[in-house]
Parts: structure tokens; C-alpha cells; sequence
């Protein structure tokens, strides 16, 4: 056992340094063509997350944990990485996403379209998938915060990778002030860890006990820190038009794993705690509803493709945190069941986002690269031309909106049976947090199924509205190849979910410890796994069948051809289709008090004849602008005496750092 | 086995009939003789030797939305108990199969409808939408208010648990649930006052606008399995509102096919004494019977 877990963390460092390195040849001048280099990365990180997954997965199968020491000479005493169910759980998204979004890279940023910026991106992505996997690996707060700050920083140059467009560097720029924010929020929270266990290594799971008031406070400023990164509504302002921006590849790679990274951190911090107060699972399910609800909402609102995905994220950001949700609202009233049900939905949830939302994001880019364009009222017909990404993404599209057989269904019905176990339970208040959030949740399914027939049916259904905009040509086999994966892996965990519940269960164990006393509980008996292979196998059956019949039946008939109804009007155009904002404008109109859609209505000229006139309607990112940015500008206006110290001049800072040096050296002594 | 045998067969054959019954009623309020109680039979057989005819824009999407809508909506008649009697599938969590299986034949019968590229197609796609899910909330706080009641976590479980005695003790909770459920099953079925099966007027239709581009054999594919999902949600709400039961299996099963038919004339009724809503009246209605279901959780619970 030790011998094999050796190797699995092996493999995993291996991959993690392939990973960080298979961009650095192209930076040497000279020593390959930008094309060469591109395909010798993409090689590279092929390898990195095929050792990677493997190493992932013996580790998960094992379910023990290793903990190494590294010769790491600064003043904040040892530096531990380690491996355990829990890390091994976020990696497999890790290197399984990069892995598919360097291979989908090679064709759709190939470097003959884009010569002088494939090195920057390529050498970034590297780093950043290291960045990533360093961060689930880190055991002590010094090491995870290196990690931390390389992931983000890394990730800054892959959205700005067009950084010759202003709208790019915008979306940047938010990037880097709100990742930052929460970094600061991160430095105060390792310090407060510090003190609560006494060292900078991360204390072992459930060893804090959570009634003290300095652990409130670790656990409001990892909330606020990861939930920044996380994308939990109000803190998800940067997210949209990051993801937007940013290349389809690494878009997916942001919103399927980055996020997780941020959720990994909270799971990470709450797993040190015992006894938690009821008052943190019902916070954590509050800001997972509204997450939830609210960024469906804004998704509906959206006709740019890619900025829907990313609201998108938001929205299973919330489901994730309403899975952990239960799990605390479990711990806090000693419901084993609703903790197991609670983070394995939850736990699942993580995996199972990544995977069709990277196939997502990935079908995306390939309708942007057909099309020309993100806006999605200019798409239409496009399964016409893309048969493959068509269907592809209509898995994707399936599965996020957690229907059965795909696996987006399997991880809410985990996380419903939590909420179901907490009504049944005699806890009052737990009963009706439960009550209130099963009904949350089920908003949520509903408004995403309203979102993404929306995208279905604007991109892919239909003809096309804009002649310039017909989508062109099906994607190559590298960017299909990946999708087809990611597809088929929402299948399989959607029709045979007992597969991934050993994992799981062990992985819920090393969160939870407290589940060890109450033993005897695994996850099958909990929820009705294999029914739900029974379940969806009858369905596939049942479709095939009358498909079958269906066919028997057309071909024993007359079939014509024609062109639609349309209601007797005579001359029917493509631009008189149901566009995206109409599709949207009834829910965006009940939704219009959070979301305050704008339209600007055309004028009617007087005259005999109507004059050529525009309509307009957009929803704007509400909180960051009707919010922050007033909040901020006042702020501004009432410091900017502060100001005068950042006068730009170098030498002053440095007095400054040494003014601080003096000033710390001076209370230390006294 | 017996039992579920029964339940099968009723499944197959029984749905059209209530939509005669419906019609029945409906002359007998305008004073009309009607189409004989098995016109719907007849309406579907037609259906089914007739031609079809396919829009030039439509993909395999408009030929599947059909299909996945009968097929989900015959494994949820498969999860819900009729009567006093077991469903055939039963198991922990099966409700919310129950409730996503629908929401996934809803998602391929407005794809379809926006396979076709008609804007009409796309009115009521869009409106499906809105409604459906300001629909689901209520089912959901039914659930929890059933399983709390039962302390069961599968709809046979919850459903079968109701009975007189549990209205004499819980009858406030369970009036509300009947309300909000019977406002849901009237939407959820594009029932009068929320949509007109019969209307004629494009501009104003949900369900069938969005099934316009639908012919033969697809049409009669739809009116079945608009019949069945009739069928399945009304014997969700019969448990509540007539929860009758006596122990003798045959003499049950008897007594569901009378609850469905009382269940059908009652519809008949409604649709005969009320208006369409405006569809702006719609949402509102809607959002009202998730309270009156939020309120009978509320009772519950606390």
C-alpha cells in the first residue's frame, strides 16, 4: 500500500513539474518555431495530465494519505505537501480539464493565426495547471499561498492573452484588483489559523473546535478569500467578463477548475473544524441560493455566449455551496446522513460542473470560431454545419441543467436527498433552512432549463439571422476529440453513478472525520444508486424504442417537405425568429428588480412612412455597476488625501518598506 | 405484479379518455351533445395513418422533441403510485426523478419548437419556459410538506401515506397543498385559465403553438403523451385531494379509475365556467400557488 502510494504522489509531482515546464521551450529565443513549440506543449501537457490522472486515481482508489517535508529554508518553519483523498479529488479535474483544453488549444489558437501571442499563452497555461495542482497539494500556509498567488497570476496572462483589445485588458484589470482582494483576505486568514492551532503546517481534520470567536473569524475570512475566487455571489464581479475574454480553452479551464480551486480552499479550511455552529451552514446554504437563483437570473439576461456560460458558473458555484450547506447544517445538528449526502453532492457537483462545463465552453469556441462572433442573436442553424459540436454541446447543455441520465442530475439528487434528511430530521431550524432551500434548488433547475433552451435553440436551431455570421465549418478532430471525452464521462457517471461513490464516500471521510465514529454508513445505502441506472437505462430504452417505431411508422407514410408555417404570413425572413432577448425578456422582466435590464426603445417618426430606427435591450452587470462602483467612487473621493503617498517615486517606497521594517522591529522588542 | 400489470395497462389506455371526459363536460355545460367519450382515440389513430409533413429548417432535434416528451413522461407513470397501489419503480428520491423527467421532456418540446425557426414557435417556447419553472417550486414544497407528513422519501411512500385520518389532523396543510397543486396540475397541462387547447389564435397559445410544425404520427405521439402526462399528474393530485382506500386491491383500483374520471369532470367545470387569463395574470397566479404551498410547508414544519 505504501509502496503504491509513493508512486501515485510520484506520478503527481512529475506531472504538476511536466506541467509547469512544457511551455518554457518556447521562451528560449530561437530554439523552436512558435508551431513546434505549440505542438511540443501540447505533447507535453498531454503527458502531465496523463500521469496526473493516473497518479489522481491510485490515490483515490487507495484512500490513504502521504505528507511529505520540503527542504524549504524561510523563517515560517517546515513546508509540507501531501496527498490525501480530498487533494486527489480536485486534481482529477485539474489535469483531466487542462489536459483536454491544451489538446482542443492546438487547433483552435494555432499558431499560424495567432504568431505573437501563442508563446505567452502556451508557457502560462503550463503554469498555471501547475500553479493549480500545487495549490490542492500545499499542506502549510506559506507553501499555499506561493501557489496560490502563481495560479492567479499565471491566469491573469491567459485572460489578457489578447491584450491588444481594450475590453480584454478591462476584464484583466478587474481580475487582478478582485483576485488580489481576496489574496489579502488570504493573508490574514493563515495568520489567524496560526494562532488558533499554533503552527503554519494545516492542522489535521477536525482538530479546532469552532465555538471560539477567532474561528468565526478564520471562517468569515476564508468565506470572503476562496469565495472571491470561488465566484460566490456578491464577490463574482470579475467573473463574467474574464470569462468572456479570455481564449474558449482557458475560459473552460477557468470557470470548470479555477473556481473548484477557490471551493477547494473552503472545504479545505471548514475540514479543520469540529463542532460547528448551525449559524455556518445556514450562511453557506444563504449564499448558495442566492448564488443560485441570482446568477441564473443574470444568465438568462445574457446574449453574448460565452458571458451566459459564465454566469452559468456562478449558478453551480451556488448548488456547490448549498451541497456543502447541508453538510455543515449536518455537522452543526449531528445528522450523519445529511453530511455524507451534503459533500459527496457537493464533491460531486465539483467534478461533474467541470466536466460539462469545460464541454461547454469548448463547443462554444468552436461555434465562435465558425461564426465570428459571441453574440448569439447573430448565430442560428449552426447544427447545420456543426453536426458534431451540435450534439456535443446539446449533452452539455442536458447535463448542466441536471436532467437525467447525465450526471449534472446525480450530484442535485444527492444534495436534494441532504435537504430531504434535514426535513425529515427533528432539528428545527435545520428543518427549515431544508424546506426552503429544496424549493431554491428546484427554481434554479428550471430557470437553467429556460437558459440553455434558450442557447440551443438561438445557436444551434433554427437558420441562420445574419448572412456574415453563418457558421462555416465543423471543428477538427483535436478540438472535437476532447468534447467527445468530456461528453462521454457525463454519460457514464450519469447511467452508472455507483461507480464514482467508493471515491466519493472515502473523500467525505477525510472532510469530515466525524462520519469515522458514526460509521456504517455508505453513501449506496443512502441514495438509490443503482436505481438510478435502472431508472435511466429505461429511459434510453424507451426513447430508442419509439424512435424505432417512430421511423417504422414515417416510412410506411407520406413524408414532404415544406417550409415552416407561417401563420399565413407571406413573407417570413430569418431576423423575424425568436431572438435571445426575446426568448428571455418574459423571466427577465419578473427577475427585472435584481437584474435592471436596460432597453433603449426605438423613436416612431410622425411621418407617413417609419423611418429606419434601432432597438436595444442589455443587462448589465447590475452589482458591479450599480454597487461597487458607486460604493468605490465615494470611497475615493473621501481618501484620496491618502493618495499622496503613492507618489510614484521608488525611493520613497523603499524608505517606506524600511520605515515598516524599523516600526515591526521596534514592537517585537518591546 | 398483478398489481403493477394493472398499472401498466392503465397507463396505456386510459389517458385519452380523460380528455373525453373533459369534452363531455364542457357540452354538457354549453348545452351541446359532444363527441363521444373516445373521440381522442379516434383523433390519435387518425393521427397516426396520416402523412407528415417537415419544415425544410428543422434538424433530428424537431423529430426527437416529440419522442423524449412521451418517453419521460412514461417512466414518471411509472414512478407515481395510482391509487392505494405501489408504483412499479419506487425508491428514496424518485420525486425528484419524477419532477426532472419532466423538465427534460420539456426541454426537447421547446428545442423543437425552436428547431422549426417560426417566431410564433419560439412565443410559446418562451412562455413554456417562464411558466414551467415559477411552476416548480410549488411541486417542491408539496414534496416536503409529503415527506414530512409520511417520513418517507419516495412518492409511493408519501402519497400513499395520505388518507382521511391525515386530513382530519393536518387537514390546513393539506387544503393549501390541494390549491396550489390544482392551480400547478391546470398549468402544467395548459389547462383553462392558463392556456386554451381549442384556441385557434396563435399569438395567445402555449402548448399548442409550439407543436404547430407537428404532423402525423409526431402529432399523435404529442396528444398521447399530452394525454399521459394529464393522467400522471392528476393521480399525483387525486392522492391528495380523494384519498380514498379500502384495502381490497380490485375493489382500489375501481376506485382510482372513478377518482381520475371525477378528477376529469371537474376540469371540464373549471374550463367551462372561467376565462383565459391574460398572460401577464399568469405569473402572478402561478407565484400564488407557490405560497399557498410554502404556507402548508410553514404549517408543517414549524
Amino acid at each position: 500500500m505504501a509502496q503504491e502510494l509513493v508512486a501515485a504522489s510520484t506520478l503527481i509531482f512529475a506531472a504538476t513539474l511536466l506541467a509547469a515546464l512544457s511551455g518554457a521551450p518556447l521562451l528560449v529565443p530561437g530554439l523552436l518555431s512558435v508551431s513546434r513549440g505549440q505542438l511540443l506543449a501540447t505533447v507535453l501537457m498531454l503527458a502531465a495530465s496523463a500521469l496526473g490522472l493516473i497518479g489522481a486515481a491510485v490515490a483515490l482508489i487507495s484512500g490513504s494519505s502521504e505528507i511529505f517535508q520540503l527542504a524549504w529554508a524561510l523563517p515560517f518553519g517546515p513546508a509540507e505537501i501531501g496527498i490525501d483523498p480530498l487533494s486527489a479529488w480536485f486534481l482529477i479535474p485539474i489535469f483531466l480539464i487542462t489536459g483536454c483544453a491544451a489538446l482542443y488549444a492546438r487547433t483552435y489558437w494555432h499558431a499560424g493565426h495567432y504568431p505573437h501571442n501563442v508563446r505567452k499563452m502556451t508557457f502560462f497555461f503550463g503554469v498555471m495547471t501547475a500553479g493549480m495542482s500545487a495549490v490542492v497539494l500545499a499542506r502549510d500556509g506559506i507553501s499555499f499561498l506561493f501557489a496560490w498567488e502563481i495560479m492567479a497570476l499565471a491566469s491573469y496572462f491567459l485572460i489578457t492573452t489578447e491584450d491588444e483589445k481594450p475590453e480584454v485588458n478591462a476584464a484583466g484589470t478587474l481580475y487582478m484588483i478582485t483576485t488580489h482582494t481576496g489574496t489579502l483576505g488570504l493573508f490574514a486568514l493563515f495568520p489567524l489559523l496560526n494562532l488558533l492551532s499554533g503552527s503554519w503546517l494545516f492542522p489535521a481534520a477536525g482538530s479546532l473546535t469552532a465555538s471560539s470567536p477567532l474561528a468565526a473569524a478564520v471562517y468569515l475570512i476564508a468565506l470572503f478569500g476562496f469565495g472571491m475566487k470561488a465566484g460566490i455571489m456578491p464577490l463574482h464581479i470579475w467573473l463574467p467578463s474574464a470569462h468572456a475574454n479570455a481564449p474558449s480553452h482557458v475560459s473552460a479551464v477557468m470557470s470548470g477548475v479555477i473556481l473548484k480551486v477557490g471551493v477547494y480552499g473552503i472545504v479545505r479550511t471548514l475540514s479543520f473544524f469540529n463542532a460547528v455552529p448551525l449559524w455556518w451552514g445556514c450562511s453557506v446554504l444563504a449564499l448558495g441560493g442566492v448564488s443560485g437563483v441570482v446568477g441564473v437570473a443574470f444568465a438568462i439576461g445574457q446574449h453574448d455566449l460565452k458571458r451566459l456560460l459564465a454566469y452559468h458558473s456562478i449558478e453551480n458555484i451556488g448548488i456547490i455551496f448549498m451541497g456543502l450547506g447541508v453538510a455543515l447544517v449536518g455537522q452543526a445538528t449531528g445528522s450523519p446522513a445529511m453530511m455524507l449526502l451534503g459533500m459527496s453532492g457537493a464533491l460531486l457537483h465539483v467534478l461533474n460542473h467541470a466536466l460539462f462545463k469545460a464541454l461547454l465552453f469548448l463547443g462554444a469556441g468552436s461555434v465562435i470560431h465558425a461564426t465570428g462572433t459571441r453574440e448569439m442573436d447573430l448565430m442560428g442553424g449552426a447544427a447545420r454545419r456543426l453536426p458534431y459540436t451540435a450534439l456535443l454541446f446539446g449533452v452539455g447543455a442536458v447535463a448542466i441543467c441536471g436532467l437525467p441520465p447525465l450526471n449534472g442530475f446525480v450530484s442535485e439528487l444527492l444534495i436534494y436527498l441532504g435537504f430531504f434528511q434535514g426535513i425529515q430530521g427533528t432539528g428545527g431550524a435545520a428543518a427549515a433552512a431544508a424546506a426552503l432551500a429544496a424549493p431554491a434548488l428546484a427554481l434554479v433547475g428550471g430557470l437553467a432549463v429556460a437558459c440553455f433552451v434558450k442557447v440551443y435553440g438561438i445557436v444551434f436551431l433554427g437558420s441562420p439571422r445574419a448572412e456574415r455570421h453563418e457558421a462555416s465549418h465543423e471543428a477538427g478532430w483535436p478540438m472535437l476529440l476532447p468534447m467527445l471525452l468530456l461528453g462521454s464521462i457525463c454519460l457514464v457517471i450519469g447511467l452508472a453513478p455507483s461507480l464514482v461513490a467508493g471515491p466519493l464516500g472515502r473523500v467525505s471521510l477525510t472532510v469530515l472525520p466525524l462520519l469515522v465514529t458514526t460509521a456504517g454508513l455508505p453513501l449506496q445505502e443512502l441514495a438509490p444508486l443503482e436505481m438510478i441506472t435502472i431508472a435511466g437505462a429505461l429511459l434510453l430504452a424507451l426513447i430508442s424504442l419509439v424512435t424505432f417505431w417512430y421511423r417504422r411508422r414515417l416510412a410506411g407514410t407520406v413524408c414532404s417537405e415544406n417550409v415552416t408555417w407561417g401563420c399565413g404570413y407571406q413573407r417570413p425572413a430569418p431576423r423575424i425568429q425568436y431572438s435571445a432577448s426575446s426568448f428571455a425578456g418574459m423571466l427577465t422582466s419578473l427577475f427585472a428588480f435584481v437584474l435592471k435590464p436596460q432597453s433603449h426603445p426605438p423613436e416612431i417618426a410622425a411621418g407617413i412612412f417609419p423611418d429606419r430606427s434601432r432597438f436595444s435591450s442589455h443587462v448589465p452587470e447590475a452589482v458591479l455597476e450599480l454597487v461597487y462602483i458607486p460604493a468605490l467612487k465615494r470611497l475615493y473621493a473621501r481618501f484620496s488625501g491618502v493618495r499622496k503617498l503613492q507618489n510614484g517615486i521608488l525611493q520613497q517606497y523603499v524608505l517606506y518598506s524600511l520605515v515598516t521594517l524599523v516600526v515591526l522591529l521596534a514592537v517585537s522588542y518591546f | 405484479m398483478t398489481n403493477s400489470i394493472i398499472h401498466i395497462l392503465l397507463a396505456l389506455t386510459m389517458p385519452p379518455l380523460l380528455l373525453g371526459v373533459i369534452g363531455k363536460t364542457k357540452a354538457a355545460f354549453a348545452g351541446r351533445v359532444g363527441a363521444p367519450f373516445l373521440q381522442p382515440y379516434y383523433d390519435i389513430i387518425r393521427l397516426l395513418r396520416k402523412g407528415s409533413v417537415f419544415s425544410t429548417t428543422t434538424s433530428w432535434v424537431f423529430r426527437a422533441g416529440p419522442i423524449v416528451a412521451l418517453a419521460t413522461t412514461a417512466v414518471a407513470a411509472l414512478l407515481i403510485p395510482f391509487g392505494a397501489h405501489q408504483s412499479p419503480i419506487s425508491f428514496d428520491g424518485d420525486m425528484i426523478l419524477y419532477a426532472y423527467l419532466f423538465a427534460l421532456g420539456r426541454f426537447f418540446t421547446m428545442a423543437a419548437a425552436l428547431d422549426t425557426g417560426s417566431s410564433f414557435e419560439g412565443m410559446g417556447s418562451a412562455r413554456e419556459a417562464t411558466f414551467s419553472c415559477l411552476a416548480e417550486p410549488t411541486l417542491f414544497f408539496a414534496l416536503i410538506t409529503l415527506s414530512r407528513l409520511s417520513g418517507s422519501y419516495s412518492l409511493s411512500g408519501m402519497l400513499i401515506n395520505i388518507s382521511f385520518g391525515v386530513w382530519l389532523n393536518t387537514g390546513a396543510a393539506l387544503l393549501l397543498l390541494v390549491c396550489g397543486m390544482f392551480i400547478v396540475l391546470l398549468a402544467e397541462n395548459c389547462r383553462i385559465p392558463f392556456d386554451d387547447p381549442n384556441t385557434h389564435l396563435e399569438l395567445t397559445m402555449i402548448h399548442e403553438v409550439m407543436v404547430l410544425d407537428h404532423s402525423g404520427p409526431a402529432l399523435a405521439i404529442i396528444q398521447y403523451g399530452a394525454a399521459l402526462k394529464l393522467f400522471v399528474l392528476g393521480a399525483f393530485f387525486v392522492h391528495l385531494a380523494l384519498p380514498y382506500a379500502t384495502g381490497n386491491s380490485l375493489i382500489d383500483w375501481g376506485l382510482f379509475v372513478i377518482s381520475m374520471l371525477e378528477l376529469a369532470v371537474v376540469i371540464g367545470m373549471v374550463e367551462s365556467a372561467m376565462a383565459r387569463l391574460r398572460l401577464v395574470r399568469v405569473p402572478q397566479l402561478l407565484v400564488a400557488a407557490a405560497i399557498l404551498a410554502a404556507f402548508s410547508t410553514l404549517l408543517v414544519i414549524r
